[in-house]
């Protein structure tokens, strides 16, 4: 057994950090905003807050697409500092992408508020060519174009770490620990940190291609509109990107669990051969589950059916067996005493472990058959996005500027009401999903509306909390530069 | 009971279960001990929950897939050809009987709708995407007589959440 023990302490100290604060200082301000658009949805639907249904439809779209973008730079701010530490990394390459992504933020938001584009962050084609008259091809064309530029920034980030990688350990495969997984060998074993970021740097440069391929498809579609699309192909291309994306940054956003939790017990996150199988596993499994999203195609091949239903199921596995219980392990009888950051950190294991299960439940026909696009959809990913990802990333921001000589201990009651709050919201959407309401209505009929009610209170329960991580990073941030 | 409530009591019962493991985990935690018998402890779990995964999930999941919507019902006695566009259903025939199969013929004309299927209740009970240049054949039997509604389950633009059709059906036999 490869049993390299990793024993973390060193962090990035070199000009990386600087945009690791800046990227997470984004990230805080723009989750609050599209926490609040997603406030306003709510509202909407509870009846509570009368909106128009263009301007539902356009809060929608920037709270979806700008969700995605923000769990990408949060997750990628946590992956850089860690894996700055095991590997020399060219830091104008977060430069570029934060950048990048400003540019591809401002686009979008011109076409979507002036512009009044509402195609969903899904863009399914052909819908952003065809809004009967409710946004102009201009505002379509520049929200796909404003997509493309941050996914053009995001590609270059991934490059940069697949190069870095390749440069130390001789290979992605060698990243993954395939040489001590199948070779035998107990040299060079990679951190677990390498190894997650290995991984999403395969899976998210794939996803990438594919979503820029769509995303010109999409565009050369409206400059021509004789040019048309396979509706099929677009759809897959886009649930290829999109699943592959998104689950991606959960994937960066756990490195702050296999480092964190080490420096808080003293116990090690171990390097083994199960740890690697799993992350082999995950990487093969990621790219190929898709076709979950498409289910209810039935023009989609019925071995692509199967593929969707039963490796979505053994997906799970990784997550379950491996970083769950891994975490579980590290944590159980260490002598710690629970603060903001050991409690967040317990909370997003908790998160993404039990976020999986409605999304396996959904993942089997029989069930998409009668769950497909309900609230139970929005239900599952909020789970482990909100109860999983986002407290990886508030307790890397609280690390990061908090001193522990001053930081008073026990002070983990914000984690526990966001945990109540959330846990609260999140199974609105899913009771909403048992009761059969459709997802994406602007409008709700009165007998839905009072699940929506208890989502608005708890939703803002969940804003003040999330107020409170920001502004706790923002507040002690010029201390922590100062310090160096 | 109704798949819905099945799967969501069973995705209950195992988030209740993964938070009780949780909840003593940390009511625990400030106990201190050596990490070795803890891990060692860890890993015979890992490997029970494991091949418990694999030997009873894993065959659940394969089984569950052996009735799935995709293959038409030979023959089917009632049909239905339904087109989406933006933003209403049009239907060559809005009255079935219950009792005996109807093969929807669903497509699209402009972007991708979903074919929802609702009951009287408000319960979804089939659904198939409409999509432009491909025609889904959806076989339901509906089992009891009443008003059922066609909802939108795609996102379609402006007028998505008011695209709504209805479909009577009878008691007793219609010539298809």
């Amino acid at each position: 057994m490869a049993d390299a023990a990793f024993t973390q302490g060193a962090e990035t100290a070199d000009r990386g950090r600087l945009w690791v604060v800046l990227y997470l200082a984004t990230t805080g301000l723009v989750l609050l905003l599209m926490m609040l658009a997603g406030l306003w949805m709510r509202l909407a639907q509870s009846g509570w807050l009368d909106t128009d249904p263009a301007l539902f439809y356009q809060l929608m779209t920037v709270h979806g697409t700008g969700m995605v973008g923000i769990a990408a730079l949060g997750g990628a701010a946590v992956l850089w500092h860690f894996l700055s530490a095991h590997i020399r990394l060219h830091a104008w390459v977060m430069g570029a992408n934060f950048w990048l992504f400003l540019i591809g933020v401002v686009a979008i938001l011109a076409a979507d508020f002036p512009g009044r584009f509402g195609g969903a962050w899904t863009f399914l084609y052909p819908l952003p060519a065809s809004s009967q008259g409710v946004w102009p091809v201009w505002a379509a064309a520049l929200h796909l174009g404003g997509l493309l530029v941050i996914g053009v920034g995001f590609l270059i980030w991934c490059l940069e770490l697949a190069r870095g990688i390749i440069a130390t350990y001789g290979g992605l495969g060698r990243g993954l620990g395939w040489h001590v997984l199948f070779g035998g060998s107990t040299k060079d074993v990679p951190p677990p940190t390498v190894v997650a970021a290995t991984m999403v740097a395969i899976v998210t440069i794939l996803a990438l291609i594919a979503g820029a391929t769509v995303l010109v498809m999409s565009l050369i579609n409206l400059a021509f509109p004789s040019v048309e699309l396979n509706p099929l192909l677009a759809k897959n291309l886009i649930y290829f990107f999109g699943h592959t994306f998104i689950n991606a940054t959960i994937y960066m956003g756990v490195i702050a669990v296999y480092e964190l939790l080490p420096r808080i017990t003293g116990r090690p996150w171990k390097t083994t051969k199960v740890f690697l199988a799993g992350w082999t596993l995950s990487t093969t499994m990621v790219l190929i589950i898709f076709p979950h999203h498409l289910l209810m195609d039935f023009a989609m091949p019925v071995w692509a059916m199967a593929i969707g239903q039963v490796f979505s199921y053994v997906n799970s596995f990784p997550v379950l067996v491996v970083t769950g219980l891994g975490a579980l392990a590290i944590l159980h009888r260490s002598g710690i005493r629970w603060d903001l950051v050991s409690t967040l950190l317990l909370i997003s294991v908790f998160g993404w472990m039990a976020g999986v299960i409605p999304a396996v439940v959904d993942a089997t026909v029989a069930v998409n058959s009668v769950m497909h696009n309900t609230l139970w959809v929005p239900g599952h990913f909020h789970f482990y996005l909100l109860l999983g990802l986002l407290p990886m990333i508030f307790a890397f921001m609280i690390h990061l500027v908090r001193v522990e000589d001053v930081t008073p201990r026990g002070g983990d009651l914000a984690a526990i009401l966001y945990l109540l709050f959330g846990l609260t919201f999140v199974t609105m959407f899913l009771v909403g999903g048992w009761a059969s309401v459709p997802r994406r209505w602007a409008e709700h009929l009165p007998e839905w509306q009072i699940w929506d009610q208890i989502a608005v209170i708890t939703a803002a329960g969940v804003i003040t909390l999330t107020t409170v991580f920001v502004a706790m990073f923002l507040a002690r941030t010029p201390a922590m530069l100062a310090k160096g | 009971m109704s798949i819905q409530t099945v799967s969501a009591l069973l995705s209950l019962v195992a988030i209740l279960l993964l938070a009780a493991v949780f909840l003593r985990v940390r009511s625990l935690a400030h106990e201190g001990r050596e990490y070795a018998p803890v891990q060692g402890n860890a890993y015979r779990i890992r490997n029970i929950g494991f091949w418990i995964l694999v030997l009873v999930g894993l065959p659940i999941t394969i089984w569950l897939f052996r009735e799935t919507p995709y293959t038409a019902q030979a023959a089917a006695p009632q049909v239905i050809n339904a087109t989406g566009y933006q933003w209403y259903w049009d239907l060559d025939r809005d009255e079935v009987a219950a009792g005996t199969p109807v093969e929807f013929h669903v497509t699209s004309a402009d972007v991708n709708h979903g074919f929802g299927i609702y009951d009287a209740d408000g319960t979804l009970v089939a659904q198939t995407q409409a999509m432009p240049g491909y025609v889904n054949r959806l076989t339901h039997v509906f089992d009891a007589p009443g008003t059922y509604q066609i909802l939108c389950l795609e996102y379609c633009g402006l007028v998505h959440h008011n695209m709504i059709a209805e479909i009577l059906v009878t008691e007793g036999s219609t010539d298809g």
